[in-house]
């Protein structure tokens, strides 16, 4: 909790990457730049140099007005390019099925259940078992995978923490998967990175790393406070902004289900103040 | 009932002083412009010969007049964007939430379906038939209420800043947002309307220029003896055929759910926004080759003729071309790898959208051969032209590198993908775009645009480019989304300003622009070009005189080889006297302006709900064509004698 304040400070960006998913594709990131540099410097150099030797001013450069066609220079331009797709091809195989979202990180703990629902405009995370809950603050044990399962209570959103890795979006209706692993302590920025409405700039969330003791006491002490239950989650879904996180010590047992399966509703989203025109954010 | 559906006083933004006083300020503007044209006694001047012109080359300098003047009103949006970011750091800038989000929809709206698809039409109405060899499109009045259809979308768009809203959902509507729980107010609908009746006047469009290319060239003009810009042309219709249509539909489905009741994209009953996704994607990957082929047109024919060469590598060209126009349509997922369709599908479409690379690469690297062994001139068109080679290669790294699954989980949405398409948006199709029109402004007007400039504008627009998105490349590096109102983020501010400096340096190239037009206007004795052929050009457009007569070509040209063109522009122009003979020339038609009148009214009714005005509107454009359909005289006979002695005056030599 500690870390919202300062929250400017966790701007780390995705080439810092602070976890196991964000490390392997930063790195697929790296090797794809290299291998696209090797002929796009080459093109813009050439393409420079071509015009500038070739100026009509330019007395010692040969006029060629008829080689307009060459077939050993063809068959290189359709196959430098292809060459360079084929190996980029491996590696959007691998890359796409080693780090799909719902793919189980290999570790030795157990992963931690996180699941998360997208409200206008806020975020809330529940923890099914240990049977509290959160808004706009995800606290995680560091060096342990979690496994968030994700949905909306209203619009679209995306779930991102831009130094762990993968983000996916979230709707309402449906769940899905994603696995990510804070490798070690830190304070790390999260937000939606899909507009939602008026609110959508300050969706935005602290992840707290923290060391598993610290985690498990940040439970301990979770517990004793307020309760989500149906009336409590029919409020948050109302649009407005949360100025501050809030921690919830008790969670209505089903609640993300009752949320998938719409036994509690979307959100009502915004009321229409003079016709055609909607009221302005709070 | 109330007679004006949801239309009151309150529909009038008089509490925010900005949208107030642009909109005022437009509605004065035009208004004092009809006025002057009507008190000068040019009204009947431009109804008869501009309004309800038929005439391809009228249209499509129309069609660029409206793109030039959007382009303006989406790059107002850009700087107020950019200007309100550079401050917005734990504030709420200057404009609010409920403002910033409908202005960057505008920007994102207009500039993709008022400025580049109007430029892009434009100049393939103006330059596709003289290329071609022939007097007219096939459907000269179907092109004209095309245009105007387009015109009408325009209107509805900027009607929007001063009754109502405009939509605040982003350039596409995603639901559920979109949808009536979540914007109750008329923005969405105002989106909805004007796209599905300029999309109509799109489709129009595209039936018509696909069919003059396939069935109306000039004796002997066989598909590969077409000019490169032909191609492509023909590439970006077919494409606009086939996807103009899932557009509309899909646009079709949304407007049910907004005001029906139907659930095709709701939360609820059954509804899925996926869907929506697939769809709008199935056509909106098409639409961004829709606007860059006839761009690598353009750079084919600028690049051949500034290097004195023909292009190089014509039919590998072409094969490009085709094959980038069937790859289109197999690569929409990868406008959302985040929805978690898992590891093949991802995979699939990644694989696909890099392979689109290939044609494309292949057109590069043509274009460097036709510059080797050439005698490179470096006029204004080939300054875009290679400015284009440079920054698109950039722009397409950075969409390959999109492309790749793994990737695009950490920069989708954010500000490295704004950077990305405007590097291909800006750098491919607007470059393109002011290239053809320095190019082909001497074949319209018969007097070339003033040089300098040209050069000025130019260069700030190449500097100011690489100022305002390369800093979004790197804030997309820090985590930073798009369409943010404000943020917490201290970091990200230096990049912001940066990009709002260079923001600034565009307006700058705008400005000249601008001042070039003007000064160009006004010396255009002295950059008058009477030969009809400035740029030693090797495509049939330039063989007839500039301004072309009506009928473009008084003989038509026969056409007996690939580079013919080269060698037989100079027979058309310098031969003897051709013996003229009558010509069958279309009638002028005020169905397209008058059909958009009724569709502009019933748009504006539809989105306030005022049925019987909907129901009138709809009931006009249908008796509009009504009477079309059952006109008696639809050409009119160009006397012999008239064609000679047009023909010759346009050639300046006495008749």
């Amino acid at each position: 909790m500690a870390c919202v304040l300062p929250l400017a400070g966790c701007s780390g960006g995705v080439l810092d990457p602070q976890g196991a998913v964000g490390v392997a594709e930063v790195k697929i990131f790296y090797n794809s730049l290299a291998i696209m540099m090797t002929v796009v410097v080459p093109v813009i150099v050439g393409t420079l140099a071509f015009a500038w030797w070739f100026r009509a001013s330019n007395k010692r450069a040969r006029y060629r007005p008829d080689w307009t066609h060459s077939g050993q220079v063809e068959i290189v331009v359709w196959f430098i390019p292809l060459l360079i797709i084929l190996l980029l091809s491996g590696v959007i195989w691998t890359g796409s099925h080693a780090l799909d979202p719902a793919t189980r990180l290999k570790s030795g703990v157990p992963p931690v259940e996180v699941q998360v629902v997208s409200l206008d405009w806020k975020w809330l995370f529940i923890y099914p078992r240990d049977g509290v809950a959160s808004v706009n603050l995800l606290v995680v044990p560091a060096g342990t995978p979690v496994h968030f399962t994700l949905t909306s209570g209203s619009v679209m959103n995306t779930f991102f923490v831009p130094q762990l890795g993968s983000m996916i979006y979230t709707m309402n209706g449906m769940a899905d998967n994603l696995y990510l692993v804070a490798d070690r302590p830190g304070t790390y920025y999260g937000r939606s990175t899909m507009i939602s409405g008026d609110g959508f700039p300050d969706m935005q969330f602290a992840v707290a790393a923290l060391p598993p003791a610290r985690f498990a006491a940040w439970v301990a002490g979770a517990h004793g406070g307020a309760t989500l239950d149906a009336a409590a989650y029919r409020a948050l879904s109302h649009q407005g902004t949360v100025p501050r996180p809030i921690v919830f010590g008790s969670v209505a047992p089903g609640m993300f289900a009752d949320v998938v399966a719409q036994r509690l509703p979307p959100g009502p989203g915004p009321r229409l103040t003079s016709p055609g025109t909607t009221e302005p954010k709070k | 009932m109330n007679l004006l559906g949801k239309l009151t006083w309150a529909a009038i933004p008089w509490d925010s002083p900005l949208p107030l006083f642009a909109s005022a300020a437009a509605a004065l503007a035009i208004l004092g412009t009809l006025g002057w044209v009507v008190a000068r006694g040019h009204f009947p001047y431009l109804w008869k010969e501009w309004l309800t012109s038929v005439d391809h080359k009228r249209i499509g300098v129309m069609y660029t007049v409206l793109a030039l003047v959007m382009l303006l009103r989406g790059f107002t949006d850009a700087l107020m964007m950019r200007s309100h970011q550079a401050i917005a750091l734990h504030s709420n800038g200057y404009l609010p939430p409920e403002h910033y989000n409908q202005v960057f929809s505008s920007h994102g709206t207009i500039m993709i379906f008022f400025v580049a698809m109007p430029f892009m039409i434009g100049l393939m109405n103006f330059v596709v038939p003289l290329q071609l060899g022939i007097r007219d499109v096939a459907f000269p009045t179907l092109n004209s209420v095309g245009f105007w259809l387009t015109a009408t979308g325009a209107l509805l768009v900027n009607i929007s800043l001063g009754v109502g809203e405009f939509s605040r959902t982003g350039w596409l509507p995603y639901p559920p947002l979109s949808e009536l729980a979540y914007s109750p107010g008329v923005g969405v609908d105002y989106y909805l309307w004007a796209l599905q009746i300029s999309g109509a006047g799109t489709l129009l469009s595209g039936i018509n220029l696909t069919t003059t290319i396939l069935k109306t060239r000039a004796p002997g003009m066989s598909l590969l003896r077409m000019p490169m810009f032909c191609w492509t042309s023909l590439a970006s219709n077919l494409l606009i055929v086939a996807a103009f249509p899932v557009l509309t539909a899909t646009l079709a489905m949304l407007i049910l759910d907004r005001y029906l009741g139907f659930h095709f994209f709701t939360n609820d009953h059954g509804g899925n926004m996926m869907m929506f996704m697939n769809l709008i994607w199935a056509w909106g990957h098409p639409e961004v080759y829709i606007l860059i082929l006839p761009a690598f047109g353009i750079f084919s024919e600028v690049v051949s003729t500034f290097s004195s060469k023909p292009l190089f590598g014509y039919r590998s060209m072409v094969m490009a071309t085709m094959v980038i126009c069937v790859l289109a349509f197999m690569v929409w997922l990868h406008h959302f790898f985040t929805m978690g369709a898992g590891g093949d599908v991802n995979a699939f479409f990644g694989i696909m959208t890099t392979i689109i690379a290939v044609p494309t690469g292949v057109k590069v690297f043509n274009w460097m051969f036709t510059m080797y062994g050439g005698r490179v001139r470096f006029d204004v068109p080939m300054l875009w032209a290679i400015g284009f080679i440079v920054t698109f290669v950039i722009g397409g790294m950075t969409g390959v590198i999109l492309a790749i699954p793994p990737i695009d989980f950490l920069l989708h949405n954010s500000l490295f993908l704004v950077a990305h398409f405007h590097n291909v948006i800006i750098g491919g199709v607007l470059f393109g775009a002011f290239a053809g029109y320095h190019y082909w402004f001497p074949k319209a007007f018969g007097f070339r645009l003033h040089s300098g400039w040209g050069k000025a504008a130019f260069w700030f627009w190449l500097i100011g480019f690489y100022v305002a998105f390369m800093p979004l490349y790197v804030l997309g590096f820090f985590g930073m989304t798009r369409r943010m109102q404000h943020y917490d983020v201290p970091d990200w501010q230096p990049w912001l300003i940066v990009a709002s400096v260079g923001a600034g340096l565009i307006a700058i190239g705008i400005g000249c622009l601008i001042v070039q037009l003007v000064t160009s206007i006004r010396d255009r004795k002295e950059l008058r070009d009477p030969t009809g052929d400035p740029w030693e050009g090797r495509t049939l457009e330039w063989a007839v005189p500039s301004p072309p007569p009506v009928f473009n070509f008084a003989v038509l040209p026969e056409v007996s080889g690939e580079e013919a063109y080269w060698a037989m522009k100079h027979a058309v122009r310098g031969g003897p006297e051709p013996s003229y003979g009558a010509i069958e020339l279309p009638r002028n038609s005020p169905t397209g302006v008058v059909c958009a009148f009724f569709a502009t009214v019933m748009g504006f009714a539809l989105i306030w709900h005022i049925w019987w005005m909907a129901i009138a509107g709809l009931f006009g454009a249908w008796a509009t064509f009504i009477v079309f359909a059952w006109r008696d005289h639809s050409e009119e006979i160009m006397g012999a004698d008239e064609v000679r002695h047009t023909d010759l005056g346009a050639r300046g030599q006495p008749a």
